[in-house]
C-alpha cells in the first residue's frame, strides 16, 4: 500500500511536470490555434537562460529566473513575430512543420552556445525531503506541484476574467470578426506567445534540479507533454494539468507494475484509447459544423 | 506557350497530356538507364537512396497530400516492411514473396491505423500517429525472439530468382527504380481514377464530399492502408540497402525526414515526393562538402579582395572552426524547413512551375499569380 501510494504521490510529480510544458501548448492552441512544436524547446532554451543569469553570472535565484522568464518573454514574442505571423491562418500542417523548424533550430544552437553537457542550477529547492509519515517527498518535486498550481489557477483566471483574455478567446474563434470588434489581434498574439514562453521558462528552471537542462530535454519532455495536452483536450487549461497527472501516474505505475518497456508506451496506448472514445479529449468540447 | 484543345473527356486524365511529356520523360528514363555505367558508385548509392525515400514520399503524398490526412508515424509503417522481410528472409522465403508480403502486412496495418484515425481531425490525428510510431519502435526493441530488440537484425544478400543482387550492383539500382515508377504509375492511375478524386475530394471539403456521396470513411481508410503499403515496399529495399537494420533506425526523426521530403518538394504533385528525395539525400553530402571547401574558398575570395595572407589565413580558421561546430547541420535543417514554409510553400516543384511559366508568359509574368491570399484564422474547433 505504501508503494502504492508514494508511485502514485511521484507520478503526481512527474505528471505536474507534463502539465506545466503542457500548458504551454494549451495557451498558444488556445488563442491562435496554432499548435507549437517548438514549446519544449523554448522551455529548454529558458533553463539555459536562467543558468546563464544564476549559474555563470552568479545572480541570486530570485533574480535571476525572473530575468530569464522577462528574456524569454522577449523571446517568444521575437519567434511570433519571426515565424508565425506570416503564416498566421495557413494550413495547421505548415504551421507544424514551420514550429518544428524552430525547434531544430533553437536545439543545435543551444548545443553550440551552452554546449552538449547536462547543467545543472542551484536552487533553494535542490536539497531536502519532506516526510509525512513514511512518505518521502522531494522539494524540488514540491516546487513542481505548488508552481503547476499556482499557474494554472492564474491563467484560468486570466483567459476567463479579463479582457484581454476574452480578447485572446475571440480571435482564435474568429480573427476576422475580431479585428471588425477592434481587437489589436496582432498584439494580442505577440503577447500570448510571450505569456506562453514565459510558462514554459517557469517549467524550464523548475526542472532544471530534476531533470538537468540539455539542449535535447525540450524535445524528450515535450514528446510526453504533448499527449498530456491531447488528453484534456487540447483547448482547456485544466485539461492539461489533469492530462499530465494522468500521465504521469500511468508512467509511474506502469514502470512499478508491468513489466520493463511498457513505461514508455503506456501513456500513449492510454492516449490513443481515448481519443478512440473521445476524440476531443477528456475536457474539450465536440461542436458539429454548421452546414 | 502551347494551347491544348480537348475534343474528348478522356483528354482530362491522359497520363502524356502532349508529345513534350512523352520526349522529357523518355530522356529522364534513358539517362537514368544509363547512369550506373556512368557514375561512380557513391553517387549510385546515393541515388538509390533518392529511390527510396521517393517511394516512400509518394505513399506519403496520396495520404497527406491527396487525402489531407496528415502522417507523423510513416518511419513505423518503413520499419514493418523492413522487419516483415528481414523475418521472413531467415525462413528462405523468395524475395517476391516476402516483397509482397511485406506490402500486405503494412496495408493491413495502416488500415487498421485508418480506422481510429476516422475520427480525428488535425492535430489529434498527428498526435496520434506519433503515438503509434512510439509504439511500434518500443514492439520493436521488446519483442525480441522475431526483431532481436535493440541488437538489431542482419539483412541477408537479395537474392532474385536465385542469383546474389548485392546492394551496391547496378540491378538493385534498377530495382528500387523500377519500385520507383511503378509506384508513381500505380499512383496517377489512382489518382485519375473514381478513388483518387474522392481522395482530393475528401482533402477539399469532408462534408462537400459526404454529400456528393463519398463514402468517407472507407476511403480514407484506403487511402492509409494504399499509402502505408508503399511505404512497406520502400522498406524491403531500405532493410535491403542498409543490410542491418534496428530500432533506433525508425525514429520520430525519420517520420519528420519523410515529412520534410514532401513539404519540400511539394505536396500537391508527386513531382515534390522525387525532388523532395532527391534534396533530403543530397543535403548531407552537401553540407560536408561545404564544411569542407567553404573556409578555403572564402580565404580565397577574401584574398581576391585584398586582404593580406595572414588575415586570409585567419578568416579561413574562423570559417573552419564555425563549421565544424557541433549541430550546425540541426541550425541549417531548422532555417531550411521554416523558410520553405514561409517563402516557398508550394515547394520546389512550384519554384519549377513559377519558372516555367515566367518564360511561357515572357514579358508578361505577373508574380501576384502565384500570390497567397490573405487568410484570416477560423477556428477548426466548428469544423
Amino acid at each position: 500500500m505504501l508503494d502504492f501510494v508514494q508511485q502514485l504521490v511521484s507520478g503526481v510529480a512527474l505528471g505536474c511536470v507534463y502539465g506545466l510544458i503542457a500548458l504551454g501548448f494549451v495557451l498558444v492552441y488556445k488563442a491562435t490555434e496554432v499548435v507549437n512544436f517548438a514549446q519544449g524547446d523554448l522551455m529548454m532554451l529558458g533553463g539555459f537562460f536562467a543558468f546563464t543569469f544564476i549559474g555563470m553570472m552568479g545572480l541570486n535565484y530570485w533574480i535571476g529566473f525572473a530575468g530569464a522568464v522577462a528574456a524569454m518573454a522577449l523571446f517568444g514574442m521575437l519567434a511570433e513575430r519571426v515565424v508565425v505571423r506570416p503564416i498566421l491562418g495557413y494550413p495547421q500542417f505548415s504551421i507544424i512543420m514551420a514550429t518544428i523548424g524552430l525547434g531544430y533550430f533553437l536545439r543545435s544552437i543551444a548545443g553550440m552556445i551552452w554546449g552538449t553537457d547536462d547543467l545543472k542550477i542551484e536552487t533553494p529547492f535542490s536539497q531536502g525531503v519532506l516526510r509525512i509519515g513514511s512518505l518521502v517527498l522531494a522539494y524540488d518535486k514540491l516546487s513542481v506541484i505548488a508552481a503547476t498550481m499556482i499557474l494554472c489557477t492564474l491563467l484560468y483566471l486570466f483567459f476567463n476574467k479579463t479582457i484581454l483574455g476574452t480578447a485572446m478567446r475571440a480571435s482564435s474563434e474568429n480573427m476576422l470578426a475580431a479585428y471588425y470588434m477592434g481587437i489589436p489581434v496582432k498584439r494580442v498574439v505577440s503577447i500570448v506567445w510571450a505569456i506562453s514562453a514565459a510558462v514554459a521558462t517557469c517549467a524550464g528552471v523548475l526542472l532544471a534540479p530534476i531533470t538537468f537542462i540539455h539542449s535535447n530535454v525540450g524535445l524528450v519532455l515535450g514528446l510526453k507533454a504533448f499527449p498530456a495536452a491531447v488528453l484534456g483536450g487540447f483547448g482547456s487549461i485544466p485539461g492539461a494539468v489533469v492530462g499530465g497527472v494522468l500521465i504521469g501516474v500511468i508512467e509511474s505505475m506502469a514502470g512499478f507494475y508491468l513489466p520493463e518497456g511498457w513505461k514508455d508506451v503506456a501513456p500513449y496506448l492510454v492516449l490513443l484509447a481515448v481519443l478512440l472514445l473521445k476524440p476531443e479529449g477528456l475536457f474539450g468540447h465536440h461542436v458539429r459544423k454548421k452546414v | 506557350m502551347r494551347f491544348l484543345f480537348k475534343t474528348d473527356y478522356e483528354d482530362d486524365i491522359k497520363l502524356f497530356p502532349h508529345s513534350g511529356y512523352l520526349v522529357s520523360y523518355g530522356i529522364l528514363l534513358a539517362l537514368l538507364l544509363i547512369a550506373p555505367f556512368v557514375l561512380s558508385s557513391y553517387v549510385m548509392s546515393q541515388l538509390v537512396f533518392v529511390c527510396i525515400y521517393a517511394t516512400v514520399g509518394v505513399g506519403l503524398l496520396i495520404l497527406t497530400g491527396f487525402t489531407g490526412q496528415a502522417s507523423l508515424g510513416h518511419a513505423a509503417f518503413l520499419a514493418i516492411g523492413a522487419y516483415t522481410a528481414a523475418y521472413l528472409q531467415k525462413y528462405n522465403v523468395p524475395f517476391p514473396v516476402y516483397f509482397l508480403a511485406a506490402g500486405a502486412l503494412t496495408g493491413l496495418i495502416g488500415a487498421l491505423v485508418g480506422f481510429p484515425a476516422l475520427r480525428l481531425t488535425g492535430i489529434y490525428l498527428v498526435i496520434a500517429t506519433i503515438s503509434f510510431a512510439l509504439i511500434v519502435e518500443e514492439i520493436l526493441a521488446r519483442w525480441e525472439s522475431v526483431t532481436h530488440g535493440n541488437e538489431g537484425m542482419r539483412v541477408k544478400t537479395l537474392s532474385l530468382l536465385g542469383v546474389a543482387v548485392p546492394r551496391d550492383s547496378p540491378t538493385f539500382y534498377f530495382l528500387c527504380l523500377s519500385v520507383l515508377v511503378l509506384t508513381i504509375v500505380g499512383t496517377l492511375n489512382l489518382l485519375r481514377s473514381p478513388t483518387g478524386r474522392a481522395f482530393v475530394a475528401i482533402r477539399d471539403s469532408e462534408t462537400a464530399a459526404r454529400s456528393m456521396g463519398v463514402n468517407v470513411a472507407l476511403y480514407k481508410v484506403k487511402s492509409f492502408a494504399i499509402s502505408a503499403a508503399i511505404t512497406g515496399f520502400a522498406g524491403v529495399l531500405f532493410a535491403h540497402k542498409l543490410s542491418f537494420i534496428s530500432p533506433e533506425m525508425f525514429t520520430l526523426q525519420l517520420s519528420i525526414e519523410f515529412i520534410i521530403v514532401i513539404l519540400i518538394g511539394g505536396s500537391f504533385s508527386l513531382h515534390g515526393a522525387v525532388l523532395g528525395a532527391i534534396f533530403i539525400v543530397m543535403i548531407d553530402p552537401f553540407l560536408t562538402y561545404l564544411k569542407d571547401d567553404m573556409p578555403g574558398m572564402i580565404a580565397g575570395i577574401a584574398a581576391t579582395f585584398g586582404a593580406g595572407t595572414a588575415t586570409a589565413g585567419n578568416i579561413q580558421s574562423k570559417v573552419a572552426a564555425f563549421a565544424s561546430l557541433n549541430g550546425l547541420k540541426g541550425a541549417i535543417y531548422g532555417i531550411i524547413i521554416v523558410m520553405f514554409v514561409l517563402f516557398e510553400p508550394l515547394g520546389l516543384y512550384g519554384r519549377w512551375l513559377k519558372i516555367k511559366l515566367f518564360f511561357q508568359l515572357f514579358p508578361l509574368y505577373k508574380r501576384a499569380t502565384f500570390k497567397r491570399q490573405k487568410i484570416y484564422v477560423k477556428s477548426e474547433r466548428n469544423r
